[in-house]
């Protein structure tokens, strides 16, 4: 079972951490950018909440794009239309995003297996119709363009115009989030959650409210979602119906399996290496989208444990 | 008014028997072999290209009948080939195959035949309207709903009467037990799997027809079926039957009153079902596998 902790391995930790601290120094010479790497960092945080459930839970949570696109659409609505000011639209995204699991939460937690994922993809669809109908807000299919603003801090002013800075702002809500993340795994609340996932009767019979704790969970996980879909959304200073759709939810998932989904951070690489992958081949050729969807095939057929997997049976 | 009203209720049908007709294929796959097919918008759009192409030297019956025979093939090998090796994993991995596979399809498809929008020849016999004050009433439309009704009591009388169809009945309350009276499931299965695309590629001709032909046909089918499924309750194909008809209906009340809202309605709708009955109006406790 140590495989699942495995941020008590510090070895793992440790290096996860060198490699994000460091990565706009590098980054350029491996051919990416520093914005390719914020991608990967928000985008892996995405897939690390929709983990929280599939791999550590073992929710069937397939519409976590609609919590990521609530984040991202409450945030640039906030700051287009009401204030201009990132930290205020940031709280307003993730608490857009919180409340919609929550909402959605309730209505799921009874519901179990396959019944659960059916649900969850389609109660996923009615933000991105949201979106992309009401034109007049959201600006419908052409998304919504808006501007993150920087941040008083009362002595000065942090611009948020350079990537790097905005790389490292992201990536102090990240920590925050993977710390908060790893404290509520190893609390009772995350091993009641395992203990669900490995033998929902049995945790019955110990009188643990388990729908309860699964709508808890659901809602924990839809705030670290909503927490990167804003972080998102100002990074490219747009929001499209696109990242609300099904396919968004799916590519989170399949983050969190190539990685590996019993790992802490494999769903991170697991973004790392999709992100890139997607960047490269949509730059490659415009039937990027088959080749995505035969990675998907392969992934699922011959390493459904993950590069996480491979390694730790490698080593093992 | 009254005309408006009947209109959209008559064009709710028509969109109905769409969504019954896909939400049948996709609950007999989920409950024979819990795989939430993802790529069933995909083989609709295949069986949509497939009679564009045969269309001119088959005419569009011939086209009407092959084309979905041509999908449940592509069917039955993807079934073979890639989702076999699943069965016996967490249903997660199958529906991340299919996920992916709804990707290939349509990239597949826009590859082959082009982005581009086409048209599929429908015999001019039945795109006259049938009455001059219910201008709605087209033959096509008509035509199409009668069809969907026909193909369902086939459906129906198949799972009732044949040995095919008890044996997948059988296999939904319990598969392994089928399988110990000596049944191959593994021929069950595929069997299966290529029925629910068969309808789907029915689907795809019959929306072909009426929309047009676009590599993307099938993504704004998909969700209201998954929805149609999930109001019907897991379990029972009467009830997937019955959701996919409701929603369509209800989608085309709505529309007189709330155009740009008819899509939101159906996931109100879905909402409420779950509140009130959360196995669904036809699905039974207990009866969700876990």
């Amino acid at each position: 079972m140590n495989t699942l902790f495995d941020f008590k391995n510090s070895t793992s930790t440790v290096v996860v951490w060198a490699i994000l601290l460091t990565m706009p120094l590098w980054i350029g010479h491996v051919d990416g950018y520093t914005d390719l790497g914020t991608r990967v960092l928000v985008i892996g945080l995405a897939a690390m909440a929709t983990n929280l459930l599939v791999g550590h839970s073992g929710i069937m949570a397939f519409g976590h794009a609609a919590y990521f696109g609530l984040g991202a659409y409450g945030t640039g609505l906030f700051i287009k239309y009401v204030m201009p000011s990132t930290p205020l639209g940031f709280i307003v995204g993730v608490l857009a995003g919180t409340l919609g699991g929550a909402i959605v939460g309730y209505l799921l937690a009874k519901l179990r297996g396959i019944y659960f994922a059916l649900a969850t993809i389609a109660f996923g669809q009615v933000f991105y119709f949201i979106a992309f109908r009401w034109n007049s807000v959201t600006g419908g299919d052409n998304g919504l363009t808006f501007q993150r603003q920087p941040i008083h801090l009362g002595f000065t002013d942090l611009s948020l115009s350079s990537g790097v800075t905005y790389y490292y702002l992201a990536l102090a809500v990240f920590a925050i989030c993977t710390a908060a993340m790893a404290i509520i795994l190893r609390s009772p609340f995350g091993h009641t959650l395992l203990a669900m996932r490995e033998n929902e009767r049995r945790a019955r019979f110990l009188s643990i409210p388990v729908n309860r704790h699964l709508w808890i969970a659901y809602t924990i996980s839809c705030m670290f979602a909503a927490v990167a879909g804003s972080l998102y959304g100002m990074l490219n200073n747009f929001v499209s119906p696109h990242d609300l759709h099904w396919t968004q939810s799916g590519d989170f998932v399949l983050m969190a399996v190539i990685g590996g989904m019993r790992s802490f951070w494999g769903p991170l690489l697991g973004a790392a290496i999709f992100v890139a992958l997607q960047d490269y081949l949509s730059s490659l050729t415009d039937n990027w989208m088959f080749f995505i969807g035969v990675i998907f095939v392969l992934v699922v057929l011959f390493i459904p444990r993950g590069f996480v997997g491979l390694l730790q049976r490698k080593t093992s | 008014m009254t005309q408006l009203v009947l209109f959209n209720v008559f064009n709710g049908l028509v969109i109905g028997a769409f969504y019954a007709l896909m939400a049948l294929g996709l609950s007999l796959i989920i409950n024979l072999t819990n795989v939430i097919n993802f790529a069933h918008g995909g083989f609709l759009a295949l069986g949509a290209y497939f009679a564009y192409t045969l269309e001119p030297y088959v005419g569009f019956w011939g086209a009407l009948i092959i084309s979905p025979f041509f999908a449940a093939l592509v069917g039955l090998i993807v079934e073979r080939i890639l989702i076999r090796p699943l069965y016996n994993r967490d249903p997660l991995y199958s529906l991340l195959l299919t996920f992916g596979l709804a990707f290939v399809l349509q990239d597949s498809v826009r590859y082959i035949w082009g982005a581009q929008g086409l048209p599929l020849k429908v015999p001019s016999a039945l795109q006259s309207s049938l009455s001059p004050t219910l201008f709605f009433l087209t033959g096509y439309r008509v035509f199409m709903v009668v069809l969907v009704a026909v193909t369902v009591a086939v459906l129906f009388t198949i799972l009732k009467k044949t040995r095919l169809g008890m044996r997948i009945r059988a296999g939904t309350l319990d598969l392994e037990m089928v399988s110990a009276l000596g049944v191959d499931v593994r021929i069950l299965r595929n069997l299966n799997f290529g029925l629910g695309i068969f309808f789907a590629g029915l689907a795809g001709v019959l929306a072909a027809g009426m929309l047009g032909l676009t590599p993307t046909i099938g993504d704004g089918l998909i969700m209201p079926s998954f929805v149609a499924v999930i109001v019907g309750g897991l379990g029972s194909l009467v009830g997937t039957l019955f959701g996919g008809i409701l929603i369509g209906v209800a989608t085309g009340v709505v529309t007189v009153f709330f155009p740009s809202a008819s899509e939101a309605a159906i996931y109100v709708m879905m909402a409420l079902v779950l509140l009130i009955r959360p196995h669904g109006l036809f699905g039974e406790e207990g009866g969700t596998k876990l």
